[in-house]
C-alpha cells in the first residue's frame, strides 16, 4: 500500500534502523494486543464451541465424549429447536420498522418543522439500556396499569383486555413491539443518513419535472438507498433469529416467549449442559451463515444489486478522497 | 428546500404528515414519561391514583433515594465510569492501531487478518459467552473489573470498522512526506495521524460508549459481587425485592437514563452521525 521510496528516505539521519525492520517492528507491536483478544475472546471460544458440542459436560468436572447425539437432541427436542418460530414474530416487528423507518425518514428529507424534536423523540429509546427497557414495559404491560388504562381511556373495559405478558395469543407480539419502539429511531436515522447524501439538485430537477413526492420517493430516494436497505433486511433477519434482549429481561422467557438464545442461555448457565448449549450455538450460527449468504445471493440476481451500486460508491470515495487530500494539503502548508 | 403550492391536497398531506410525527413521538416517549410521573409518587399515589396522573409534586424524592441506597447505585455508577472510561481510550488507541497497519502496509497475513475479524462480526456475542465463560473462569479473570474490561475490548469489532474506513480517506501523501522528513512509523501514528482521526475518535466513543453503559449480560455473567455491579446490572436487583413497587423501580430506572439522557443532548449531532457511520459495516 504504501510505496515509500525505500532507498530515498533510508538515507538521512535514521539511527541505524532501516526502514524495513521499522515497519516490521512497528506491524508487530500494533497488531500484537488486538490479534492476541481477537484469538483469546472469538477463535479460541469458537474452537471450544465446536469441541464442547461433542462432549456432555459441565463447566467444572468431567466430560465424556458423546458424539453427535447434542446435536441429534436440539433436532429432537421440540422446546429447542421450535424456540426458532418465535423468532417470525420478531421478523414480523422487523417489517413493520423497516416500513416505519422509511417513511420517517422521507419525511425528514423533505422539509418538515420540528425536525429535531421528532427526531430526538423517535431516537432516544435506542439508548436506553436493556434492563430499563425490560422495566418500562413489564410496567408498561402489567395488568391495570399504563396500556390498560390508556385503551380504558379509550373506553374499553379492564375484564376484555388480554394479559399482554402472559396471554400466549398475544405475548410474543407485546414484546416484538417493545423491539420496534426501540429500534425505529436508530433505523431512522440510519436511512436518513444514506437518502442525505442524494444530490439535492435531484429533488429539484425532479419537481421541476412534474413528479410528485411518491414518484421522488420511488425513482430517486428508493435506488439510491437500495444497499444500505439490503444490508438492513440481512442483519434484520439474523438478528431476529438470534433475538435475545426482550424476552430475557421482561418475560424470562416464561408463557412461550422464549426464544432461541433464551433457550441457549439457560440450559448453558441454569442447567450448565455446556455441550447441548455449545451445539445449539453451533447450529444457530450455521443457519445464520446459510441464509446471510443466500440472501445475499438473492438480492444480486433479481435486483443486480451488485454492479451500479458498487460503481456508485467507487465515485463517491473518489470524490471524498480528493477532498479530503484537498483539505490536508491547505492544513500540511501550514505547519 | 421545495416549495410546493397550497393545494387542498397539500394541505390535508402536511396535516397527516403531522399526525403520523406526533403520534410516532408520542408512542416513543410516552413509556418513559410515565415511568417519570411514578417515580415521583409517593406510596398512596401510587396505589391508589391512576398511572397516567400526574404526580402531586416533582420535588418527592424519597423514591430516589430507596433506589439509590438499596441498589447502592452510587458505587455502581463510579464502577461504570470506571470501565467506560478504561475500555473506550484503550479501544481507540488499539482499534486505530490495528486500522493504521491494516491500511497503510501490505504484509504477509494481512489479508487473513481483515478475514479474521470480519468473520468475527458474524458470530453471535450471547451464544460465544457459553464459553468465553469458561476461559474467563479458567484465567481467574470472574469478580474482577479488569477481567470485566478485558472482554469488553476483547469483543470489539465494530471500532477497527470505524477506523479502517476513516484510514481509507486519509492520503497516503502525509505519511510519506512525514517519513521523508526522517519521521519514524510510530512517529508517523502518533504525531501525524493521530491527531487528524478526530472524527473516528467521536464515533468510536459514541458507538461503544453507548453500549458499554448499557451492558448488562457479560456484567451479569463475570461480575457477580455486588460491590462490583455496574449501573445496568444494578438495576437488574430491583426484579426481586421490589416485585410490583414501580414506583422504586421507576425511580431507578430513571436514575440509569439521565446520564445518557444529557449525554445524548449535548452530543445529539455526534451521535447521529456515529449511528449513520458505524452502522454501515455493524
Amino acid at each position: 500500500m504504501s510505496n515509500v521510496p525505500e532507498n530515498a528516505a533510508a538515507e538521512p539521519k535514521k539511527r541505524g534502523m532501516s526502514q524495513k525492520t521499522q515497519k516490521t517492528i512497528v506491524i508487530l507491536v500494533f497488531m500484537a494486543v488486538p490479534l492476541a483478544l481477537l484469538l483469546l475472546f472469538t477463535y479460541i471460544p469458537f474452537g471450544k464451541m465446536i469441541q464442547f458440542s461433542f462432549y456432555n459436560m459441565k463447566y467444572i468436572g468431567k466430560r465424556t465424549f458423546v458424539g453427535l447425539a447434542n446435536y441429534k437432541q436440539v433436532f429432537k427436542n421440540k422446546e429447542l429447536f421450535g424456540s426458532l418460530v418465535v423468532s417470525l414474530y420478531y421478523m414480523g416487528g422487523g417489517v413493520v420498522q423497516l416500513a416505519l423507518s422509511l417513511l420517517f425518514a422521507t419525511m425528514f428529507v423533505f422539509k418538515v418543522k420540528g425536525e429535531a424534536l421528532w427526531k430526538a423523540c423517535m431516537f432516544f429509546p435506542y439508548l436506553i439500556c436493556g434492563i430499563a427497557i425490560g422495566f418500562i414495559f413489564k410496567f408498561f404491560y402489567f395488568h391495570g396499569y399504563v396500556l390498560d388504562t390508556i385503551l380504558m381511556t379509550l373506553g374499553m373495559e379492564l375484564e376484555d383486555l388480554p394479559l399482554w405478558l402472559q396471554n400466549t395469543s398475544i405475548n410474543n407480539i407485546s414484546l416484538a413491539a417493545t423491539s420496534v419502539w426501540r429500534y425505529t429511531g436508530q433505523q431512522t436515522i440510519l436511512f436518513l443518513g444514506a437518502m442525505m447524501s442524494v444530490d439535492t439538485s435531484l429533488y429539484e430537477a425532479a419537481v421541476l419535472d412534474g413528479c410528485n413526492r411518491w414518484q421522488q420517493f420511488r425513482y430517486i430516494i428508493l435506488p439510491s438507498i437500495k444497499s444500505i436497505i439490503v444490508l438492513n433486511i440481512i442483519l434484520c433477519v439474523s438478528g431476529c433469529l438470534s433475538a435475545f434482549e426482550p424476552p430475557y429481561v421482561i418475560t424470562n422467557g416464561s408463557f412461550g416467549t422464549a426464544t432461541y438464545f433464551v433457550k441457549m442461555n439457560s440450559v448453558a448457565h441454569e442447567t450448565q449442559k455446556v455441550g447441548l448449549a455449545s451445539a445449539m450455538a453451533i447450529i444457530l450460527l450455521v443457519i445464520i451463515i446459510a441464509f446471510t449468504v443466500g440472501q445475499q445471493l438473492f438480492f444480486k440476481y433479481v435486483f443486480n444489486n451488485g454492479t451500479d451500486s458498487e460503481s456508485r460508491e467507487a465515485v463517491r470515495r473518489k470524490k471524498k478522497e480528493e477532498k479530503a487530500a484537498k483539505r490536508l494539503a491547505g492544513k500540511g502548508m501550514r505547519v | 428546500m421545495i416549495k410546493t403550492r397550497k393545494s387542498i391536497g397539500g394541505i390535508i398531506f402536511d396535516i397527516l404528515k403531522y399526525l403520523i410525527l406526533i403520534s410516532a413521538s408520542v408512542v416513543a416517549v410516552l413509556p418513559i414519561i410515565v415511568c417519570v410521573f411514578t417515580a415521583f409518587k409517593t406510596e398512596t399515589e401510587y396505589q391508589q391514583g391512576s398511572v397516567l396522573a400526574l404526580p402531586d409534586s416533582f420535588t418527592y424524592l424519597e423514591n430516589f433515594k430507596e433506589a439509590v441506597t438499596k441498589a447502592n447505585m452510587l458505587r455502581c455508577f463510579a464502577n461504570t465510569m470506571l470501565v467506560l472510561l478504561v475500555v473506550l481510550t484503550v479501544s481507540v488507541f488499539i482499534s486505530a492501531m490495528l486500522a493504521f497497519i491494516l491500511n497503510r502496509f501490505t504484509f504477509p497475513g494481512r489479508n487473513l487478518i481483515h478475514s479474521l475479524f470480519l468473520f468475527a462480526s458474524l458470530l453471535p456475542g450471547i451464544a460465544m459467552q457459553v464459553t468465553i465463560y469458561q476461559i474467563m473462569y479458567s484465567l481467574g479473570l470472574i469478580n474482577h473489573l479488569y477481567g470485566y474490561m478485558i472482554v469488553l475490548y476483547g469483543t470489539d469489532i465494530i471500532s477497527i470498522y470505524v477506523f479502517l474506513q476513516f484510514f481509507e480517506n486519509l492520503p497516503v501523501s502525509l505519511d510519506e512526506s512525514a517519513t521523508m522528513d526522517g519521521c519514524t512509523y510510530f512517529g508517523v501514528f502518533f504525531r501525524i495521524l493521530f491527531p487528524l482521526l478526530k472524527p473516528a475518535i467521536m464515533t468510536t466513543v459514541v458507538l461503544k460508549g453507548v453500549s458499554v453503559y448499557n451492558e448488562y449480560y457479560a456484567s451479569n455473567l463475570y461480575l457477580q459481587k455486588s460491590e462490583l455491579r455496574t449501573i445496568s446490572t444494578a438495576l437488574y436487583t430491583f426484579t426481586g425485592p421490589y416485585g410490583s413497587k414501580y414506583n422504586y423501580i421507576c425511580a431507578g430506572v430513571l436514575i440509569t437514563i439521565i446520564p445518557i439522557l444529557i449525554f445524548f443532548l449535548i452530543f445529539q449531532k455526534q451521535v447521529y452521525s456515529g449511528m449513520a457511520a458505524g452502522a454501515v459495516k455493524g
